[in-house]
């Protein structure tokens, strides 16, 4: 590797790592939003995964895939208690439901002691990497453009345009909708697992409510035509403050700002390409 | 002890119902999820302690001061972000997405400016003579809290039963498009419905920052979280649902703090709601309705 390349890597290492994962993140905003849902509870999946995946690595000593395996499978459960009743409900009982999941989660970071308290965990080995970060990505953006071309994918933007009427045409609405938060779940889980592994300190702030809100300005920044919208999203939001210091303090300011703009004025967000569907004509 | 457990039970129960109320009269009149609403509850207590500072004045004067001035900014606020996503017919998700970015923008502008740091009232705005009825200790604030909840819900009732105005937004609940035929000043009634709202937040608000005497920027945010368990536990958009939810969840908050642990009273709320929507999704009092298109 040419020095000025490990030089560059050195100096923005966390910087690169928070692209990575932050994707990740955009991409678990994305698998629900394509289907018209919104779930709130992103930042409280992540704080889950991150919590399982340090908590096995220090007091257990368990394997690093097998921590990975787990932190997506912890929020998956987490997901289901409380997204399957709200099924066949009105999306608002889902939004509602995981806002509380982040707010309680909090409550119960900071008081038990299992998990440090309000100080959090510390000292957790730097286990995941570039490779391990950015294949992930890759691999979760190939799958849901192979997905957003086939049956499934047809089936999701039909919910998001009209539920009713996709209903109607025999999506089975509640099996896509589980689905859907249960692979959500999943990638928040791990990108949490890789935040943990990568910056060696987590504490309850880190997945609060301007965590859950800052994940949805990356999806609807980038919109959610494609699931490329969300990574470009993130990718911004990511970057934006460190090119502009100034905008640095502000920040959640300015992410709160794009979700206004974005649901007022671009509904489309800055990728409004969607993904042509296999088989489809020009 | 119980019976003190009980006392204190009610009286947060009586701020929880309040706060709920307005929350749950939005979503019920307007038919949008307006996060803000946690915001008002924290602009609201904002606004008397800095006035009651200021100008030294009873905090009698600066209560309703303080929650006219938060229903006038939930008002600018409805006409900002609401009003246009109504107009457009959007969906209800972009009504909670919408005010969730604001409400992210407002806490952090607030946090900016102020701090996280909590304030207090000053000393002599708080009488802190108590009254004893046997073993039960009820102070002054918690005593204005209670007369000035019930007022408030008894001055809301009457409205929704008793007035023109009251029908206007029954109507407008049924059915805007029909109110508006009928002849209701839809936007009239809305920036109405969003001022009451904004002043039941806020004076929520308050009253909670006297109980507690502790008052920041992310206050409403803790709230948020039993607001969602009351309207949901009584039924969304259910005004009598929001009432008694709000006074059960004050109850066994308090009697679980009590009996069982205190740091396990904030978790009441959210277990209380997932309870609700796994066994009855419709809230105490609510019955199905089909989703149409």
């Amino acid at each position: 590797m040419p020095a000025f390349l490990d030089d560059f890597l050195f100096s923005y290492q966390s910087l690169i790592y928070a692209l990575g994962i932050n994707g990740l993140l955009a991409l678990s905003m994305y698998v629900v939003l394509a289907i018209g849902q919104l779930s709130l509870g992103q930042a409280a999946f992540m704080g889950l995964g991150a919590y399982t995946s340090a908590l096995l690595t220090l007091k257990l000593g368990t394997p690093f895939p097998l921590v990975l395996a787990t932190s997506m499978a912890v929020p998956a459960l987490a997901a289901l208690i409380i997204g399957a009743p709200t099924l066949r409900l009105s999306g608002v009982y889902l939004a509602l439901a995981t806002i509380g999941l982040g707010e309680v989660l909090r409550i119960a970071f900071v008081n038990s002691e299992l998990t440090g308290g309000a100080l959090g965990l510390s000292g957790i080995p730097e286990k995941a990497g570039y490779g391990i970060i950015f294949g992930s990505l890759v691999l979760a953006l190939i799958a849901f453009v192979l997905i957003s071309r086939s049956r499934i994918g047809r089936a999701m933007e039909a919910m998001r345009e009209d539920e009713v009427a996709a209903g109607m045409l025999g999506v089975h609405l509640p099996r896509y909708r589980i689905s859907a938060l249960v692979v959500s779940a999943m990638l928040a889980g791990l990108a949490g697992a890789f935040n943990a592994h990568v910056s060696s300190f987590i504490s309850p702030n880190d997945y609060g409510f301007d965590a859950a809100v800052t994940i949805l300005s990356y999806a609807l920044l980038g919109g959610i035509g494609s699931p490329f919208g969300p990574v470009v999203g993130a990718i911004i939001l990511t970057l934006l403050p460190e090119v502009l210091r100034p905008l640095h303090d502000f920040r959640l300011v300015f992410n709160g700002l794009i979700i206004v703009i974005a649901v007022l004025f671009m509904p489309h967000g800055l990728v409004p390409w969607r993904i042509r569907r296999s088989g489809a004509r020009a | 002890m119980l019976a003190q457990q009980l006392v204190n039970g009610i009286i947060s129960g009586a701020t929880y119902a309040l706060f709920a109320l307005g929350f749950t009269l939005m979503f019920g009149v307007l038919n949008v999820v307006n996060l803000t609403y946690g915001v008002y509850f924290s602009t609201g207590a904002l606004i008397a302690l800095y006035a009651t500072r200021h100008f030294a004045a009873s905090i009698l004067l600066t209560l309703p001061l303080a929650a006219v001035a938060t229903g006038l900014i939930a008002v600018v606020i409805d006409g900002l972000l609401l009003t246009p996503l109504r107009r457009k017919k959007a969906p209800e998700l972009a009504s909670l997405m919408v005010t969730l970015g604001a409400t992210l923008l407002l806490y952090s502008l607030m946090t900016a400016f102020i701090g996280t740091d909590i304030q207090r009232f000053p000393p002599a705005a708080i009488n802190p003579s108590a009254i004893e009825i046997g073993s039960v200790r009820i102070s002054r604030s918690q005593m204005l809290i209670v007369g000035t909840a019930f007022a408030m819900v008894a001055l809301l009732l009457a409205l929704m039963r008793g007035t023109r105005l009251g029908l206007a937004i029954r109507a407008l609940a049924e059915n805007p498009d029909v109110a508006r035929l009928m002849g209701v000043d839809v936007t009239l009634v809305t920036f109405f419905v969003s001022f009451v709202s904004g002043t039941l937040g806020a004076t929520a608000g308050i009253l909670i920052g006297l109980n507690y005497n502790a008052i920041q920027p992310y206050m409403g945010e803790a709230m948020m979280l039993k607001g969602f368990a009351v309207i949901i536990i009584g039924g969304l958009g259910d005004i009598r649902g929001a009432l008694i939810a709000g006074l059960i969840l004050g109850l066994l908050e308090g009697l679980t703090a009590g009996y069982v642990a205190s740091t396990l009273k904030d978790a009441v709320g959210f277990l209380l709601l997932v309870l609700t929507l796994w066994f009855r999704p419709v809230g105490l009092f609510g019955h199905a309705a089909a989703k149409r298109a």
